[in-house]
C-alpha cells in the first residue's frame, strides 16, 4: 500500500517545525497578518467564518485505517468531532485552532500525512480515481502514475510560484470518476487496439467563474514520455499565462484564448525541445513506484458467494445496498462497498470521529486496511470479499453509514457555503438537506436512478454546479439568497457544461424546482434514460417550461 | 450604525470590539458608533495584530443587531453555522 519514502518524511518534519516556527513568530507579533497568511495557505489553512480551517490531503483519496484513526483523533482532539470530506479527495477541519496547528501537523506527519499542496498557486495534491486497484474496469492502478507526477512536482523549483493553482487528475477507466475533463490537467490511461498502454492528455478544463471542459491536445502518449510532456505543458503555461488578472490566469484561459491547437502547437514544440532531456523517470524508478501500490494479496474465490446470495434474498434493504451501493472488483469473490456520507436530511460530506473509527475498523477486517475518499464526497472500503458483505453492511447501518444512494438524487456535493465559507454568497447545505429529504423515498430514489445535483455557495464553483446534471449556484440578491438552476451538465466521461434555465429562485422554490424536473423525466423518459439523457435529447426548452409554468 | 468585528488570532473564533475596548465572542456586548465615527476606530481595531485578523466594519441596527446587505452572513458568523446547532456561540448561550 501507499506510503512516503524516508525523503519525503524528512521534508514534511522540516516543514512542520518551520511552520511552528512561523505560528510562534505571528502569535508574538514577529509576522504580520500579510507576511503569515500565504505561510499559512502552504500549509493548507485559511481562514473561514467562524475559525480557521485545515485541509489535508488524502493522496490520491487512499487512506490506511491507521491514517483513517488518526483523522478522527484530530476530529475529537483538536475539532468538535467531526471532519469534512471535500471534492478533491481531502479532508477538511473547521474549528482548529491556530495554536495547535503545528501539532496536528506533527500528528498527521506520524501517519505520513500532511496539508502540502492543499492551497496555494503550486500543483495541487493530485486526484485520482476512487475505485483505482481495485476496480474491474480499469487498465492499471492510476495511482501509480499520480505518484510520479507528485515526486516530480512536489516543490519543484520552476512550479512553485505558478501563475495560479494547477489540479491534475489521472484515471484508468473509461467511466470517468475523476472529473479529468475538468482539470488542468487530466490524464485518461487507455490501451490501444495494438494493446499499448499510454495517456490521453487533456488540457485546459477547469469550473469557477469561467468554466471550461478540457481539450484532449494528445490522444496518445506513450507511459514513458509523461513527465517531458507534462513539464512542457507546464513550461507553456508558466511563460504565456496571464499574471496580472487572477480571473484570467488559469490555463484553461489561456487554452482557450488562443484556440486548442495553437496551445497544442506550443506545447508539442516544446516537447521537442525537450524530450530528450533527463526529465522522464527511469524505467527502474517508475518500477519502484509501482511497488508502493502493488496489490494486496487477494484470496483465490469463487465469483459468486453463495453466503452472500442466501443474505440477498432474505433481506430487501441489504438487497438494496447490495445493488446500488457496490460495484464489480477485479478480483473473483471479492466487490467495492461504498459509504454514502449522505443520509437522508444530513451534511454531505460530513462524518464523526465515531463514524472515522468504525469506518477504520471495517477497513482493517474487511478491506486490506484500505479506505477511499471520492470526490462526491463519500468513501469506499475498496476490495471486500462478497463472503463479508452482509457484515460490512450491518456495522455500516449500525452507523447510519449505509444509505442505499450513490450516484442517485440525494447523492448530492454541496460546498460548505455560507454556513462555513467566507467567500459565500448563499447557504448551500440546507438545499441539499432539503432535497434528500424531499426525496426520502429509497424506492422512488432508485426509480428515478442517476441523477447527480451540485451545489455552490457562489461562483467558485467548489460544490462543481456546472457539471451537475442539475445544478445550484447560490446568488445574492440585496442581502437575501437565491439559487440559479443550471440543467445537462455532467463531470463524467460524457462530460458537459450546464445551461443557466432562467432567474433565480428562493430556497424554497429551488427544493420545489428539483421535484418538478424531476417529474417530468419521469413522464417523458424513453426506455432507460436518465435524467441528463432525456434532457439532452429533448433540449432545455420543455424543461424550463416545466420549470416556470406553474410557478 | 456600526460595530467592528474580526476572529481573535489565537483560534480563530469571532469577536466583537466591546464598550471596554476589549474583544467579545459576544454580538450583543459589541460597541456601536455612529457611522462618521468609525474610521479610526478601525484603523486603531487592525494596529492590534497579535490579538486579531481581518478586522472589518459590519452595520447593526441600534440593538446591535446585523444589519444591511451582510445580515445572513453576519447573523451566521456571530451564532454558528446554520446546519449545527449544537456548535458555535448559538450552542452555549441562552439567548
Ligand atoms: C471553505 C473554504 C473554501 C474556500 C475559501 C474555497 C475557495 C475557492 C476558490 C477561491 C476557488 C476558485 C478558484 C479559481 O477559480 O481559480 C475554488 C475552487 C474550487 N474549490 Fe474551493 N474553497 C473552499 C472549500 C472547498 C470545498 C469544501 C471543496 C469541496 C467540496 C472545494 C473544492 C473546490 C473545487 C473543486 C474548485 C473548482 C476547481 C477549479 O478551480 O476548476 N473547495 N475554491
Ligand atoms: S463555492 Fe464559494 S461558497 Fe462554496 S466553498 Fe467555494 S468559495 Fe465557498
Amino acid at each position: 500500500m501507499y506510503r512516503y519514502d524516508e525523503f519525503d518524511a524528512t521534508l514534511v518534519g522540516e516543514r512542520v517545525s518551520q511552520f511552528r516556527g512561523q505560528v510562534e513568530r505571528r502569535l508574538s507579533g514577529a509576522l504580520s497578518e500579510d507576511q503569515f497568511k500565504p505561510l499559512r495557505l502552504m500549509n493548507g489553512l485559511y481562514l473561514q467564518l467562524h475559525a480557521y480551517m485545515l485541509r489535508v490531503a488524502v493522496p490520491y483519496g487512499t487512506l490506511s485505517s491507521r491514517q483513517m484513526h488518526k483523522l478522527a483523533h484530530i476530529a475529537r482532539k483538536y475539532d468538535k468531532g467531526y471532519g469534512h470530506f471535500t471534492t478533491r479527495q481531502n479532508i477538511q477541519y473547521n474549528w482548529p485552532a491556530l495554536v495547535d496547528v503545528p501539532d496536528i501537523l506533527d500528528d498527521l506527519a506520524e501517519v505520513e500525512m500532511h496539508a502540502i499542496q492543499t492551497s496555494g498557486n503550486c500543483i495541487r495534491n493530485v486526484t485520482s480515481d476512487q475505485y483505482a486497484g481495485a476496480g474491474a474496469d480499469e487498465v492499471e492502478d492510476p495511482r501509480i502514475w499520480c505518484e510520479v507526477i507528485r515526486q516530480w512536482s512536489t516543490f519543484h523549483p520552476e512550479f512553485t510560484y505558478l501563475p495560479r493553482k494547477f489540479k491534475i487528475a489521472v484515471t484508468a477507466s473509461q467511466n470517468d470518476r475523476a472529473a479529468i475533463r475538468l482539470h488542468d490537467i487530466g490524464l485518461r490511461i487507455h490501451k490501444t487496439d495494438a494493446g499499448e498502454v499510454g495517456f490521453e492528455v487533456i488540457v485546459g478544463g477547469g469550473l469557477g467563474r469561467t468554466p471550461y471542459i478540457g481539450h484532449t491536445i494528445r490522444e496518445f502518449l506513450p507511459k514513458k514520455h509523461l513527465l517531458s510532456y507534462l513539464e512542457a505543458v507546464l513550461r507553456v503555461y508558466n511563460l504565456e499565462g496571464r499574471r496580472d488578472n487572477l480571473y484570467k490566469a488559469r490555463i484553461k484561459i489561456l487554452v482557450n484564448a488562443g484556440g486548442a491547437q495553437k496551445f497544442t502547437d506550443m506545447v508539442e514544440a516544446e516537447w521537442a525541445a525537450i524530450r530528450k532531456s533527463e526529465i522522464d523517470l527511469p524505467a527502474e524508478e517508475v518500477e519502484r513506484i509501482r511497488a508502493y501500490f502493488a496489490p494486496p494479496d487477494f484470496e483465490v474465490l469463487p465469483a459468486e458467494s453463495a453466503a452472500l446470495e442466501q443474505k440477498r434474498k432474505g433481506d430487501t434493504a441489504f438487497a438494496r445496498w447490495l445493488r446500488v451501493n457496490t460495484v464489480a472488483h477485479k478480483s473473483p469473490g471479492y466487490a467495492i462497498a461504498n459509504i454514502s456520507l449522505k443520509p437522508v436530511g444530513g451534511i454531505p460530506g460530513d462524518i464523526s470521529d465515531v463514524q472515522m473509527e468504525a469506518v477504520a475498523d471495517l477497513a482493517a477486517h474487511y478491506s486490506q486496511d484500505e479506505i477511499r475518499a471520492t470526490h462526491e464526497q463519500n468513501l469506499v472500503l475498496p476490495h471486500v470479499r462478497k463472503d463479508d458483505l452482509y457484515a460490512v453492511w450491518q456495522a455500516l447501518a449500525a452507523q447510519g453509514l449505509a444509505t442505499p444512494n450513490i450516484r442517485l438524487v440525494s447523492d448530492i456535493i454541496a460546498c460548505p457555503g455560507l454556513d462555513y465559507c467566507a467567500l459565500a454568497n448563499t447557504r448551500s447545505i440546507p438545499i441539499a438537506q432539503r432535497i434528500s429529504e424531499r426525496f426520502a423515498d429509497l424506492e422512488q430514489q432508485e426509480d428515478i436512478g442517476e441523477l447527480k445535483i451540485k451545489i455552490s455557495g457562489c461562483i467558485n464553483a467548489c460544490g462543481h454546479h456546472h457539471v451537475g446534471h442539475i445544478g445550484i449556484l447560490g446568488v445574492d440578491k440585496k442581502g437575501e439568497e437565491f439559487y440559479q438552476i443550471t440543467l445537462g451538465g455532467s463531470g463524467a466521461e460524457d462530460a458537459s457544461l450546464g445551461e443557466i434555465v432562467g432567474r433565480g429562485l428562493s430556497s424554497g422554490d429551488a427544493v420545489g424546482a428539483v421535484e418538478k424536473l424531476v417529474d417530468y423525466y419521469r413522464e417523458n423518459r424513453q426506455d432507460n434514460e436518465r435524467f441528463i439523457d432525456t434532457y439532452r435529447r429533448l433540449g432545455a426548452d420543455p424543461f424550463k417550461e416545466a420549470l416556470y409554468a406553474a410557478a | 450604525m456600526k460595530a467592528i468585528t474580526g476572529n481573535r488570532l489565537s483560534d480563530g473564533a469571532v469577536v466583537y470590539l466591546a464598550d471596554d475596548d476589549l474583544w467579545t465572542t459576544q454580538r450583543a456586548k459589541a460597541a456601536r458608533f455612529d457611522d462618521d465615527d468609525i474610521a479610526p476606530v478601525l484603523e486603531a481595531a487592525q494596529l492590534r495584530v497579535r490579538e486579531i485578523t481581518d478586522a472589518y466594519i459590519i452595520n447593526v441596527s441600534a440593538d446591535g443587531a446585523p444589519a444591511g446587505r451582510t445580515v445572513i452572513r453576519e447573523t451566521i458568523r456571530g451564532a454558528g453555522p446554520t446546519v449545527r446547532g449544537d456548535l458555535g456561540l448559538q450552542a452555549e448561550c441562552c439567548a
